[in-house]
């Protein structure tokens, strides 16, 4: 029998999840297998040696990128950082926290505004939490004892697809048990259904039934709301596929998750309402929905971009906090944003411990401050500020607005990032880095603040460096540069 | 009757499909068709005449692109558009940051036609005509 090395207890670098418990078969230095992870995660795993990552850090010259030794590009890093006035130092959530550490350092050296991935995530949600605060616990408490779980304005089977299988409703817990088996139930008797109307349609069948047009979800709750045992209520604008998951969806109209919330809000305040319905939603359905909220043992929100990118913003999140409040004077409940990158929870714990703001730090006038809308990174490149820009693990050029791309494009840009991504095609200075959680060690937070480790399972290729050890370079040379013009002055 | 334009509200987010295909890079083909589509509605599809696959321009104040339309799958959502993130998405999406930094990924007044005739760009060609890079 070949001996082949399994790797257990591997955390993976993907999303916000970080599960710990993916299993990778080693075979000739490379990732052969992965075993428990979800699609996301194979894909990082079997892709990382994909022809679409540079091996040699790159320069642009006369329009065209060249490679050059690593000394080069550090040097023209630092050169680019030093002669700007008001440089941006972007990314940070897919590397780990002693790389994070380090950027803290080059963006106080270099006086630059430090921001991360979180101002076009749930960089409301933070602004939130810093006005109203936040009841929340961790993922484990939810998996043993949450018996009311709530996804509003997120799609966990796409984003986070674990979440439901690792922490939720399908997570075998010491006092509440899995609802998977009910859940294969419906999914096999609508299988059935599907079935019947297709053979209906080819005619094999007499036409018993209407073929069902879609329609917007009438929002009756289900008698399985009152059901023993866990319950999982979705709210979204449109039927993702959690919301078919879902014993209870509510469509809400766009835009509307703010007064839908306030309504539920005076509901629970056994208050009564002067309207038939809000945002859609007949208020009888309501009072049915806050009594499952009000008589469940432990209830928690989960919240994703639904609420923190449409209009109300960080409102949203303000109500919705203000809902968890007084849904604690009746019973228990807890809220959660659902963090997207594997490490933004660590990025903005990371910028506080360092600087005492989690993101949009600005550092220009010697010491930081933090003002989002004036101090975020999509703010200062609208408004054409800034004159350079170090972007690390992330991808702004395909995650920000074309107007604030154009700006970032339009002055140096060095980007250091395993892969060439869409924003490493428009730079002028490209580091390949090592992938951190595969071929560096590291650690990272989970969405519910808990620090794990992630592991080394490979080598990096030959001289690849590590986004810390790049930096540490930089920072380096950057300060070796600011001596050296010091003498000189 | 058949309609030339329709006002909607675009949205965009996260697919599964999105997901896998920026892990693998953002240079592969699985990235390119999974932020290249448009979701619509079955009944706006109707409206414009439209089946799946066939191109629409969607249009904003902030842009304009060509996309493949896809039949949403699941229930209906009338009036809304939904476009995977990547870079053809944020082509068009409102840079409004409301002054907190954060911009209008979701809820962005928009306008569709179809263009049966119009290519989508790929990520090359759309960085060249947005960037010149």
């Amino acid at each position: 029998m070949i001996n082949v090395p399994i790797v257990n207890a591997v955390t993976c670098p993907v999303c916000g999840c970080l599960c710990d418990d993916i299993e990778l078969t080693v075979a000739d230095g490379k990732v052969a297998q992965v075993k428990n992870g979800c699609s996301m995660c194979e894909s990082k795993f079997l892709n990382y040696v994909s022809e679409h990552r540079t091996r040699t850090p790159l320069i642009r010259k006369e329009g065209k990128l060249v490679p050059v030794s690593y000394e080069e590009a550090i040097h023209r890093s630092a050169e680019i950082l030093v002669k700007s006035n008001y440089p941006i130092l972007y990314g940070w959530s897919s590397t780990d926290c002693e790389a994070q550490r380090e950027g803290v350092e080059l963006a106080e050296e270099v006086g630059g505004v430090l921001d991360n991935t979180a101002v076009v995530c749930h960089g409301p949600s933070i602004l939130s939490v810093q006005e109203v605060g936040i009841p929340s616990c961790t993922l484990g408490q939810i998996r043993h004892r949450a018996d009311l779980i709530i996804y509003w304005g997120c799609n966990p089977w796409s984003a986070h697809p674990r979440h439901l299988e690792r922490y939720t409703t399908f997570t075998e817990g010491r006092f509440e048990s899995s609802e998977w088996k009910s859940y294969l139930n419906k999914v096999k008797a609508s299988a059935g259904r599907k079935k019947l109307l297709s053979l209906e349609r080819k005619g094999v069948l007499k036409q018993r039934y209407e073929p069902e047009v879609p329609t917007v979800s009438d929002n009756k709750p289900p008698a399985t709301l009152s059901k023993e045992g866990r319950k999982l209520i979705v709210v979204d604008v449109r039927q993702s596929m959690t919301a078919e998951m879902a014993d209870y969806f509510i469509q809400v109209e766009p835009g509307k998750d703010y007064e839908l919330m306030q309504a539920i809000r005076a509901l629970v305040k056994d208050q009564e309402l002067d309207v038939d319905e809000v945002a859609g939603i007949p208020v009888e359905y309501l009072q049915e929905l806050v009594d499952a909220m009000i008589n469940c043992e432990f209830g928690v929100i989960f919240f994703g971009m639904g609420l923190t990118q449409s209009a109300g913003k960080f409102r949203n999140i303000d109500v919705a906090i203000s809902l968890v409040r007084d849904l604690n004077m009746r019973t228990k409940f807890a809220i959660m944003p659902m963090r997207g990158h594997f490490n933004v929870t660590g990025a903005n714990t990371v910028f506080t411990w360092q600087s005492g703001y989690p993101y949009a730090v600005d550092f220009s006038l010697g010491y930081p401050r933090y003002n989002p809308g004036e101090t975020s990174v999509v703010d200062i490149l609208l408004r054409k500020e800034s004159d350079a820009a170090l972007v690390i693990a992330s991808d702004p050029a395909s995650n920000f607005p074309r107007k604030a791309v154009e700006h970032l494009v339009q002055n140096p840009l060095i980007v250091i990032d395993p892969h060439m991504n869409v924003t490493a095609l428009l730079g002028d200075v490209v580091f390949p880095s090592s992938i951190v959680g595969i071929e560096k060690a590291g650690t990272a937070y989970r969405m519910d603040h808990v620090p794990l480790p992630l592991k080394k399972v490979v080598e990096p290729p030959d001289g690849l460096l590590s986004d810390e050890e790049i930096l540490r370079g930089i920072l380096k040379e950057v300060r070796l540069i600011k001596s050296q013009n010091m003498e000189i002055a | 009757m058949l309609q030339e334009k329709l006002k909607v509200t675009l949205l965009t987010g996260r697919t599964i499909e999105q997901g896998v295909g920026k892990e693998a890079g953002k240079g592969t083909k699985g990235y390119f068709e999974s932020t290249t589509i448009c979701y619509m509605d079955l009944g706006d599809m109707k409206k414009l005449g439209i089946k799946n696959n066939t191109h629409v321009q969607v249009t904003t104040p902030n842009g304009s692109v060509v996309l493949r339309a896809v039949k949403y799958p699941r229930g209906a959502m009338p009036g809304l558009i939904y476009i995977p993130y990547g870079p053809w998405a944020n082509a068009i999406v409102s840079n409004e940051t409301t002054s907190i930094g954060m911009p209008s990924f979701k809820g962005t007044p928009a306008e569709i036609e179809p263009a049966p005739d119009k290519p989508v760009l790929t990520l090359k060609e759309l960085l060249k005509s947005e960037f010149g890079k």
